[in-house]
């Protein structure tokens, strides 16, 4: 198997000396998405800025593609973030009021140097598409759109550029529950469709389950315990894993 | 009981809230809530589940008076017998707290930032046992331990941020359930909190209605949620009942389709979880 993304014994330190991750290892697969499950202060954040390049670890390596990441490697980089793009978790947040959608959804585009002009258009109304909003959607503002409707936006411009991998940070938690069904769907589609692989960091072990196959369980900052989702769901071996199961608020059975 | 609004009691043993014909309207004449009527029997825990603009919250708010300015209640809302609508701020400060209080999905919205928590819950507690000094700290102390805070010595002198956000919403329990109201409204309370710390949570607010027979109206979005916390609901959406009736009632046959696309949802959710 292929890792795009590898985290080998990544430790992060701040300056202060609080340790927020120790030792994490795990690999990014093609083609298998994969869910960070973790609650507060279990070092998602801080994982996620490992996982984007925007922080190094202060022991350990990030490899992309097998080969550590080195973020002052500037052609090296552009390669990654071409490949490696991300959606958050607060829609309203992340797209630029004053822009059209279709200039927030080509940002990529200029900023990587992946398409301008014409072809540009053509990207951005593929992706458009490829989320299921209408094409005139480009020519419209954010504060036209639901929160459902901006997170599809966020996941266009996200994926404008055919990344590899989409880092999704709580993409689902701010919507309603309805929306945030449609929005697991479409990101799976995406995968499968798109050859994309989506990482998902999510405190909620029920949208982890329903899109991703691999699961890594963390806990302050360590991880306790990872593999194929219906193994640890079925049978966690890790009493955190278990309390974090139990605690999922479930329907009655009828 | 005497007192200004005396006249405006209704005699109703039965229900602790009845809500009958409410608009929340804005000032430009939208109905935020639209024509809702339910009633919650004394005792009982009664849900009202919606997604964002359901009206719920506001919902919540107009059954204690706290509307933000700008929007009006008009209709019938009876809370422990008493018209909560069109009567003035100095009727209703008698009953909050005493016959209903409230917990907010936020709690730092409730506490003061700049009070020790230990001063801020002893001041529901003093104005309605008549406590002072010893008495009131050994009151403050115990009602803290009663939400199962540990430390309580240590949270009592603490700050709202210098207290993890679950401690906060225990603290915020802790300050509604004070002066032992007969109603208790919790609004999304676990919404903000990770999930195990949201379990603990319910669990607090279960235990503590059951013990005291204090009657609850639970207000979430997350329909299992609701389901494990009440009974009974009424399924809000864009300010108008579209269903109501009882959970399991609900969850077997839902008769209007935006109540089987929120079931549908949960359910997706929870089978994602079943594995063998």
């Amino acid at each position: 198997m292929n890792a795009i993304l590898q985290l080998c014994d990544a430790s992060y330190r701040y300056r202060g000396g609080s340790v927020a991750l120790q030792a994490v290892s795990f690999a990014v697969d093609e083609g298998q998405n994969i869910g960070l499950v973790g609650e507060s202060g279990a070092g998602k954040t801080t994982l996620l800025r490992l996982l984007l390049g925007l922080a190094a670890p202060t022991s350990g390596s990030v490899m992309f593609d097998g080969v550590a990441l080195d973020r002052r490697n500037r052609e090296r980089m552009v390669q990654f973030r071409r490949s490696v793009q991300t959606v958050f978790q607060d829609p309203y947040a992340s797209l630029d009021p004053r822009q059209s959608i279709g200039r927030s959804v080509s940002e990529p585009l200029r900023s990587l140097g992946i398409a301008t002009g014409a072809d540009a258009r053509a990207r951005v109304e593929e992706a458009l598409n490829a989320v299921g909003l209408p094409a005139d959607s480009a020519t419209r503002y954010p504060h036209e759109f639901s929160g459902g409707q901006r997170q599809r936006v966020a996941i266009a411009r996200a994926v404008v550029g055919h990344p590899r991998v989409l880092l999704a940070d709580e993409p689902v938690s701010a919507l309603d529950m309805t929306t945030r069904i449609q929005v697991l769907d479409l990101l799976a589609e995406l995968g499968q469709n798109n050859n994309l692989t989506v990482v998902m960091v999510s405190h909620d072990l029920g949208a982890v389950a329903a899109l991703c196959s691999r699961i890594v369980v963390l806990q302050r900052g360590r991880v306790v315990e990872q593999g194929d989702t219906s193994t640890v769901l079925a049978a966690p071996a890790e009493p955190y894993t278990r309390t974090l199961l139990a605690s999922v608020p479930r329907l009655p059975s009828v | 009981m005497n007192g200004p609004d005396a006249a405006a009691r209704v005699n109703d043993a039965e229900a602790i809230v009845q809500v009958d014909g409410l608009r929340v309207t804005t000032e430009d004449g939208r109905n935020l809530v639209d024509d809702l009527s339910f009633t919650v029997s004394v005792g009982e825990r009664f849900g009202l589940i919606g997604e964002s603009g359901s009206g719920k919250s506001l919902t919540a708010l107009a059954l204690i008076g706290l509307l933000p300015d700008g929007l009006l209640a008009s209709g019938s809302v009876v809370v422990g017998g008493r018209q909560m609508v069109g009567v003035g701020e100095r009727a209703l400060r008698g009953i909050r707290g005493r016959v209903a209080s409230v917990v907010f999905q936020d709690p730092l919205a409730s506490l003061d930032p700049l009070m020790r928590l230990g001063r801020q819950l002893a001041e529901p507690i003093a104005r309605h046992q008549g406590l002072r000094g010893k008495a009131l700290a050994q009151a403050v102390t115990d009602a803290m331990a009663d939400v199962r805070l540990s430390e309580p010595e240590r949270i009592a002198h603490a700050y709202p941020h210098e207290i993890s956000g679950g401690q906060r919403q225990r603290v915020a329990i802790a300050m509604a359930l004070a002066c032992q109201p007969r109603l208790l409204i919790a609004d999304e309370p676990t919404t903000a909190l990770d999930v195990t710390v949201q379990s603990d949570v319910l669990d607090l607010i279960d235990r503590a209605v059951t013990e005291r027979g204090t009657s609850l109206l639970f207000v979430s979005h997350d329909l299992a949620v609701v389901s494990r916390m009440t009974d009974r609901v009424v399924v809000l959406r864009g300010g108008r009942a579209v269903e109501s009736g009882t959970i399991s009632g609900l969850l077997a046959h839902q008769a209007d389709p935006y109540t089987a696309a929120l079931v549908a949802s949960a359910r997706s959710l929870d089978r994602a979880l079943e594995v063998s």
